[in-house]
C-alpha cells in the first residue's frame, strides 16, 4: 500500500485508459445493481403462493357448442361435475367463473357503507358453491363455508345480490383492520348488505399482474354458480399424483355427458402446474434474461480490463525492469499493479455507485420498479473489485516476471 | 489511399487477432442486443395502419354519474350503447363505425370438423372501407344490412381456408348458434399491429375470424368479449342497450384535419346536451385522440419492451466504452510504427484516417456478428409465448439501421484513440528506437 503515491503519479500520464477502465466500471455495476434488482423481483414476483393445492388441480375450460337456458345449464353442470367427482382418483370437482393465475376475470369495488361515494377497496370475485374450498385446498381460518342450501344458481346477466360471502384473510385486514371482519356486512355498489361468513388465508385472485395491484390477494368467493350461455370453468382436484391420469380422462367423461360442447384440444384441459409456467413466462424471461446481461457485461469488462492492463504492462517493461533491478521483488511488482487496478476500480466503482443510483431512481418513475436496495450496490461494488483483481491478476504475473536485466536493453 | 489504408489496417488486425477479436465480440454483442431490442420495439410501436391512421379518431365522451368523479380525469375509452347509436347516427364524421368484440359458436356443416368458438366482431358496415380492410372475395355489408339486422357475416381468411379450403365461399351459409348466416364476404390477409380498434381483447391480438352487424348480434343475443364498464344500478347484458355501462368501441374517419376541431366540439355540444336532458351527470368532459396518439396514450408498448431496450442500449455502451480502450491500447502499442509513418511524410490528418478505417473494419465485422446474433436473439423472442412474439422479424430498415449504428458507433469509439495516436511526436519515437 506504500506504493499508492507512485501509482497515483504514473496513472496520470495514461489518463485516457484509466478513466476507461474506471467509465467501465461504473457503467457496468450500475446496470448490474438495476439487473439484480429486476431479477430478485421478478423471482419474488413468480414465488408468489397462490393459496390452492396446485399440484393436484385441473382446470377444464367447458363452452357449450347450442343455446341453452339458464336451468339447461345448471342441470348439466350438475351431471357433468357428479360425472367428474366419481372419476377414479378425483377428490372433488366445482364450477368457478375464474381461478388464480386465469389473467382476467370480474373485479369489483367494495364499500362498507350503502351510501359510500368513493370504494373502500376492490376485489376478485370467484363464483362457486360449498365445494370450491375443498376442491381448490383453501383453509378456512375463521367463520365456516357456504352450505348446499346456500347456493344459488346465477345468470351472468342477473344482479349482483349475494347474501354472504367468504374473503381472504388480506382482504379482511384491509377492509377490518382491527379484526372484526367476520358476520359484518359489505356492499358492492348498492344498498344491498352482504355478510361475511368465513375468512380463508391464501387465495390469490385471478390476476397478480400490475394493473392488478388494486385487488392483489384480496378475493371474495360468492355462493352463485355463475352460468353463462357460452360456457364455464370446472376445477377438479385429483388425488396425490393421481393429476395425469385423471387429466386423460376428463374429455372422455364430459363428452359422455353431451357431446354439444367444445373443450379446445389446445388449452381446454390445464394442469395447474401449466398455467402457473405460463402465467409467469414473462417474469422468467425478464429474470433470465437479466441474468444474461449481467454475465455478458462483466466478462466483457473482465477481458477490457485485462487487454489494457496488458498493453500497459507491455509498454512498462522497461521500467518494471529497473525497479527489479533496484531491488524490488516479483511480489512488489504483483502488488504494484493488483494496487492499480484497485485504486482505478474503487474510483470507478464510487462514481457506479451514483449511476446505478440514479439509474434505479430514473427507472424507478419510468418503469413502476422497485427502489434499489443497498445490499444489491454493495454486491455489485465487492463483485466488480475482485473482478478486477481478477482480470488484473494474469497481466500482473507477466509483469512479475519481467527479469531485471530488461533495464539493460533498449526497448 | 483508402485502399491502402484498408490494406494496413486488415494487416493490423490480423497481426493482433486476441485484441481484434475482442473488439469484434464486444461490438457485435452491443449491436445484437441492442437491434434486438430495438426491433421488438420498432415492431410494436409500429403504425398498425400507414397512411390513414391519422385520419382516425377514438372519440370519447364522460357519460358517468358523480359517483367516483375526480377533476381532470380522462374520458372512459369506450362508450353506452346509446350514446354510440347517437353519434353514429349523427353522422358528423366522413365515417363512423360502432363495434364490440364477442364470440360466436360455429356448427360446420362438415361432419368432419367439430364444433367450435372462435372470436367475433359485431361492427356496424363502414368498418371496412374505414380501416381499409383488404377483401379476397365479395365485400362488407352495407348499411341497409345493418337497418334490417341482417343474417350475413364477412370471414377471414383463415376460417374461409378451414371451412371451404380457401374456395371463394361468398353466398354460402355459416352456422353460428343454431342460425344460417349468409357469407357475403371473405377479408384477404389483414392483421392491424397493434389491435388498435379494441385494445381489450389484447394489444397485439389477430383479427377476429367472423364480422357480423352490431344490430344482428344484439338481435341474437350473440355473446360479448371485452371489457365492460358499469356505474350506477349496474349491468345487465341481456339489455345491454339500457344500462349504464360503457362496452362499445366507437371510431370516426375524419379525412380533413380542419374539422378535427369541428368534430371535437361536435362532442361537447353533445355532451352538454345530454347534461340538460339529466342523462349525463358531468361537465363535459371529451377526447379526441387519433390512431397513434390513442396508442401512446394507452401505453400499448409492453413496459418490459422498452425497459429491455433501454437496458440494452446501456449495454452497447458498455461495450463501446470497451472498445474504446482496446482500441487505445492498439493503436497506442503501434507507436514506433506510426512515428516511422510520420517521420516519412505521413500527415496526421493521413495517420488519423487509416486509423479511423481501422475502427470502420472493426465496426462492419462487429455490425455482422451483430446481425448474426440479432436474428438468434429474434427467434428466441419469437419463442416466447407473448402475443407480440411472431411478429418480431427484422425488416429492411432494422438491416439496414444494424450496420449503420454499428459503423457509426465503432467510429466514434475509433475517435478519441485515433486522435491519442496522432499526437504522438516522430522524432521521440525514432529516437527511442
Amino acid at each position: 500500500m506504500l506504493q499508492i503515491r507512485p501509482i497515483v503519479t504514473a496513472l496520470r500520464r495514461h489518463k485516457a485508459g484509466t478513466v476507461l477502465i474506471a467509465l467501465q466500471i461504473a457503467l457496468t455495476l450500475a446496470i448490474v445493481c438495476n439487473a439484480f434488482s429486476i431479477i430478485q423481483q421478478r423471482l419474488q414476483h413468480l414465488s408468489q403462493p397462490t393459496g390452492i393445492d396446485e399440484a393436484n388441480i385441473i382446470v377444464v375450460q367447458n363452452e357449450w357448442a347450442r343455446s341453452m337456458s339458464t336451468q339447461q345449464v345448471d342441470a348439466q353442470v350438475n351431471t357433468d361435475l357428479e360425472a367428474l367427482r366419481h372419476l377414479a382418483g378425483v377428490r372433488n370437482a366445482a364450477i368457478s367463473n375464474a381461478y388464480p393465475l386465469r389473467g382476467n376475470g370480474w373485479d369489483d369495488r367494495i364499500m362498507l357503507e350503502p351510501d359510500q361515494l368513493k370504494p373502500t377497496t376492490s376485489t376478485a370475485l370467484f363464483f362457486s358453491d360449498e365445494r370450491l374450498l375443498d376442491t381448490l385446498g383453501v383453509h378456512l381460518i375463521a367463520g365456516r363455508n357456504f352450505q348446499p342450501g346456500e347456493i344459488k344458481a346465477m345468470d351472468v346477466r342477473d344482479k349482483l345480490s349475494p347474501p354472504s360471502a367468504i374473503v381472504t384473510q388480506a382482504l379482511a385486514r384491509h377492509l377490518f383492520p382491527d379484526g372484526s371482519a367476520l358476520g359484518k356486512s359489505i356492499y358492492f355498489g348498492d344498498a344491498h348488505p352482504v355478510a361475511i361468513i368465513g375468512i380463508v388465508d391464501t387465495l390469490q385472485p385471478h390476476s397478480v399482474d400490475r394493473w392488478a395491484s388494486g385487488f392483489a390477494s384480496q378475493t371474495t368467493i360468492l355462493p352463485s354458480r355463475l352460468l353463462s350461455e357460452w360456457g364455464n370453468y370446472y376445477l377438479i382436484r385429483t388425488e396425490p399424483g393421481q393429476i395425469d391420469a385423471v387429466a386423460a380422462k376428463v374429455r372422455q367423461t364430459l363428452f359422455a355427458q353431451d357431446v354439444m360442447r367444445v373443450i379446445s384440444d389446445k388449452d381446454g384441459i390445464q394442469k395447474f402446474p401449466d398455467i402457473r409456467q405460463a402465467a409467469y413466462d414473462r417474469d422468467r424471461g425478464m429474470a433470465v434474461l437479466m441474468g444474461i446481461v449481467c454475465v455478458v457485461l462483466l466478462s466483457i469488462t473482465a477481458a477490457g480490463i485485462v487487454g489494457l492492463t496488458s498493453f500497459w504492462v507491455g509498454q512498462r517493461r522497461k521500467q518494471i525492469g529497473v525497479r527489479r533491478a533496484l531491488g524490488a521483488t516479483r511480489g512488489d511488482i504483483l502488488n504494484y499493479f493488483l494496487t492499480e487496478n484497485l485504486l482505478i476500480s474503487s474510483g470507478g466503482a464510487l462514481f457506479g455507485i451514483v449511476l446505478a443510483v440514479g439509474l434505479n431512481l430514473w427507472l424507478v418513475t419510468r418503469f413502476e420498479m422497485q427502489r434499489l436496495s443497498l445490499a444489491y450496490v454493495l454486491i455489485g461494488v465487492v463483485m466488480l473489485l475482485l473482478l478486477g483483481q481478477g482480470s488484473v491478476l494474469a497481466p500482473a504475473m507477466r509483469a512479475s516476471k519481467v527479469p531485471p536485466v530488461e533495464a539493460t536493453r533498449s526497448v | 489511399m483508402f485502399g491502402y489504408y484498408l490494406d494496413l489496417a486488415l494487416h493490423s488486425l490480423k497481426r493482433n487477432k486476441v485484441l481484434t477479436a475482442l473488439m469484434v465480440v464486444a461490438i457485435a454483442l452491443g449491436i445484437g442486443a441492442s437491434m434486438t431490442t430495438l426491433t421488438v420495439l420498432h415492431v410494436l410501436s409500429g403504425d398498425p395502419l400507414p397512411g390513414s391512421s391519422a385520419t382516425l379518431f377514438n372519440p370519447r365522451i364522460d357519460p358517468f354519474s358523480m359517483d367516483g368523479y375526480e377533476p381532470n380525469k380522462p374520458p372512459p375509452e369506450q362508450v353506452t350503447w346509446t350514446d354510440g347509436m347517437n353519434l353514429l347516427h349523427a353522422a358528423r364524421a366522413d365515417r363512423q363505425a360502432l363495434m364490440t368484440g364477442g364470440a360466436v359458436p360455429i356448427q360446420p356443416t362438415q361432419s368432419s370438423i367439430d364444433p367450435f368458438y372462435t372470436d367475433a366482431r359485431y361492427t356496424t358496415a363502414d368498418f371496412f372501407p374505414m380501416f381499409s380492410v383488404p377483401f379476397l372475395y365479395g365485400r362488407g355489408w352495407n348499411a341497409s344490412d345493418d337497418d334490417g339486422k341482417a343474417r350475413v357475416v364477412v370471414i377471414s381468411k383463415l376460417l374461409n381456408d378451414k371451412l371451404f379450403e380457401g374456395k371463394d365461399s361468398t353466398g354460402q351459409t355459416l352456422r353460428m348458434k343454431d342460425t344460417s348466416f349468409q357469407i357475403v364476404g371473405v377479408l384477404g390477409d389483414w392483421r392491424v399491429n397493434p389491435h388498435f380498434y379494441d385494445l381489450n381483447i389484447g394489444d397485439y391480438a389477430e383479427a377476429e375470424d367472423v364480422f357480423v352487424p352490431l344490430s344482428t348480434s344484439r338481435d341474437m343475443k350473440l355473446s360479448l368479449n371485452g371489457s365492460t364498464d358499469c356505474w350506477g344500478s349496474g349491468g345487465d347484458p341481456e339489455h345491454a342497450e339500457n344500462t349504464p355501462c360503457v362496452w362499445l368501441q366507437f371510431w370516426v374517419q375524419i379525412v380533413d384535419p380542419a374539422k378535427v376541431e369541428a368534430y371535437k366540439t361536435f362532442l361537447t355540444h353533445y355532451s352538454q346536451e345530454q347534461k340538460t336532458l339529466g342523462r349525463f351527470e358531468r361537465e363535459p368532459n371529451v377526447a379526441l385522440l387519433d390512431v397513434m396518439q390513442w396508442l401512446d396514450y394507452k401505453k400499448v408498448v409492453p413496459s418490459d419492451v422498452r425497459l429491455q431496450t433501454w437496458l440494452a442500449l446501456g449495454f452497447l455502451l458498455v461495450c463501446l466504452v470497451n472498445t474504446v480502450g482496446l482500441m487505445l491500447a492498439k493503436f497506442l502499442r503501434r507507436s514506433g510504427e506510426l512515428g516511422v509513418r510520420r517521420a516519412l511524410g505521413a500527415s496526421r490528418r493521413d495517420v488519423f484516417m487509416q486509423l479511423l478505417i481501422e475502427a470502420g473494419v472493426i465496426g462492419l465485422a462487429g455490425g455482422m456478428g451483430g446481425l448474426m446474433l440479432a436474428y438468434t436473439g429474434l427467434w428466441l423472442v419469437r419463442r416466447q409465448p407473448s402475443s407480440y412474439a411472431s411478429l418480431a422479424h427484422l425488416d429492411m430498415t432494422m438491416l439496414l439501421s444494424t450496420f449503420l449504428l454499428a459503423l457509426i458507433s465503432t467510429l466514434c469509439a475509433g475517435l478519441l484513440p485515433a486522435w491519442r495516436a496522432c499526437q504522438i511526436t516522430p522524432a521521440l519515437q525514432l529516437k527511442s528506437q
